[in-house]
């Protein structure tokens, strides 16, 4: 952390559904805080890992209902912000990268202008200017030949392109926080790799905070600083990633085992049991990085 | 051991004229019967094309393809689907959203008029570890894995000799995919299946298979065993890079890649 504050604190963050049955909560009571640093949220479909992630950003689709003792951005309290100064925060202050290309990109519009388009709502440059910027980005994530990409319509690049596109388009604003929401699983391996270098340049030369959300317990250990893992709505285990091999709840250990391996014997592999108790109980203590 | 599945220069080519895209290049492989075949690419390597030419599932093809000793024409007769079944990767989107479990596994065994369907359906729901409980369930009762073990049920049910499984387990939670991989393993060794195995996911083929063949863009780059997989000794640098792409996350590695055509 640069500076003494910290970039964002999340304390008993709670998302909760109306359903006929009552509330059904998605999140219950997450707290955290996060300094320049990458954090990944790693769970299962169901943890509220996304959840935990769109709430900051006010993003949790209606009639979802968002609560917290705390959830300040920059020491300004996200919850009590206005739709106006929330619509200054997203995209310029905090942005998002969705797991999908193909749904979050308009698909009647070039992806150039898409990118200068994110670049004039946050600034009052020109359009020579924001074309000038796009194109820059569209370098910064390493596409080789912006001037031929700007002109494509989505659905004319590949997946791994139009992550790469998203990404430019969300870090034009120069965000201070990224939240990251499965944003490389629909890419193959190599491709994968090659868009989280681009993240890990732009996080260390920028000094960006990032939130990573994954359900791939292996990438993050080995892309983030520290990991927070999610059950049932809950953080249960926070640790620093290179400690993730020594995690001690019994939930995160079932996860670790239950990964095939490389070099695995190839035989059964340890079927994970669910304890009650791990829903129920708090957040364990953990190395807390 | 003799072939239970011989491709011989198979191509699959999509479009035409200046548009036509070599989506499958010559292929050549054998997988002999009750062995578990891992195939595994990048998207776009042409792996799910050949396991759908295999299926059937595809008929513009040119090349050869036997199945179980016999030689495969554009169009499957009947009997070859009782032999040779497929999993799909999403079982959300494979099931039939307003048929019980007891009418999609029913349909098969009528197709085929094999009778006794009420024992035949009792078992196969016992096979894949469900029970009879779920037997009169909709898919949107069940979970993604509960879901994809009635999918492996509908393929099973007809009792056939190969199983052709396209990213079984990619659209299932970690610890999820571990019980399917088990429950793979189990039923092959009890049925003595052959498996062929369509994944992006070279630590599942470490896991599942015996044998593996890697395919980028249409080709076959490089056969090799699961032995060879795991102290990492490929000879080809596509294979190698798959390989160092498949550990996780490194500064150094990501800036190594390049395209291999």
């Amino acid at each position: 952390m640069t500076d003494g504050a910290p970039l964002l604190e999340v304390a008993n963050l709670r998302v909760g559904f109306p359903t006929r049955t009552g509330m059904t909560e998605a999140v219950r009571g997450v707290s955290f805080t996060l300094g320049r640093e990458k954090l990944g949220i790693v769970g299962e479909s169901g943890s509220g890992k996304s959840m935990t992630g769109r709430s900051i950003l006010r993003l949790v689709p209606p009639p979802g209902r968002v609560a917290a003792d705390r959830l300040a951005f920059n020491g300004e309290d996200l919850l009590a912000a206005s739709e106006r100064r929330m619509r200054d925060i997203r995209g310029r202050r905090i942005a998002m990268v969705m797991q999908d290309p193909k749904y979050s990109l308009n698909p009647v519009m070039t992806v150039g202008r898409q990118i200068a388009e994110a670049y004039r709502v946050h600034s009052r440059a020109g359009a020579a200017e924001a074309r000038r910027r796009a194109l820059e980005m569209l370098a910064a994530v390493r596409i080789r030949d912006p001037e031929r990409v700007y002109d494509r319509y989505p659905h004319e690049v590949s997946g791994g392109m139009g992550q790469r596109i998203m990404i430019a388009m969300m870090l034009i604003p120069d965000p201070d926080l990224l939240i990251a929401d499965e944003p490389t699983s629909a890419l193959d391996v190599t491709v994968q790799m090659q868009v989280l270098a681009i993240l890990d340049d732009l996080c260390s030369r920028r000094g960006m905070g990032m939130i990573f959300v994954s359900h791939d317990l292996n990438l993050v250990a080995s892309f983030c600083d520290r990991i927070l893992i999610m059950y049932a709505g809950r953080v249960v285990e926070s640790c620093r990633a290179s400690e993730l091999h020594a995690a001690r709840h019994p939930y995160t250990r079932g996860l670790l085992a239950s990964l095939p391996r490389l070099d695995g014997t190839g035989g059964d592999l340890p079927v994970l049991s669910r304890d009650p108790a791990w829903a129920a109980s708090g957040p364990m203590d953990g190395v807390d990085g | 051991m003799t072939a239970m599945i011989d491709i011989r220069d198979l191509r699959v080519t999509f479009g035409r004229g200046a548009d036509a895209v070599a989506a499958v290049d010559g292929v050549t492989l054998s997988v002999r019967g009750g062995e578990s075949f891992g195939l595994v690419g990048e998207s776009g390597s042409g792996k799910s094309t050949v396991l759908r030419a295999v299926s059937g599932l595809n008929d513009e093809w040119t090349g050869r393809i036997e199945v179980a000793g016999a030689e495969q024409g554009t169009k499957r007769p009947k009997g070859f689907f009782k032999q040779c079944q497929m999993v799909f990767q999403d079982p959300y989107g494979s099931l039939h959203p307003r048929h019980t479990v007891d009418r999609i596994l029913a349909e098969p065994i009528a197709i085929h008029a094999m009778g006794d369907a009420d024992a035949r359906i009792d078992r196969v729901l016992r096979d894949v570890g469900l029970g009879p409980a779920f037997r009169f369930r909709y898919p949107h009762q069940l979970s993604g894995g509960q879901r994809q073990r009635v999918a492996i049920a509908r393929a099973l049910v007809l009792e056939p000799r190969v199983l052709l499984l396209d990213e079984p387990t990619s659209a299932l939670d970690v610890s999820v995919q571990a019980e399917i991989l088990n429950l793979l393993r189990r039923l092959r060794a009890e049925h003595g299946l052959t498996l062929v195995l369509v994944t992006h996911n070279l630590a599942v083929v470490a896991n599942l298979c015996d044998r593996l063949a890697v395919m980028n863009r249409g080709r076959l780059v490089e056969e090799m065993t699961v032995e060879e997989l795991r102290r990492e000794t490929a000879r080809e640098p596509y294979t190698r890079q798959l390989l160092r792409a498949s550990q996780g996350y490194d500064r150094a590695v990501a800036e190594s890649f390049r395209d291999y055509a």
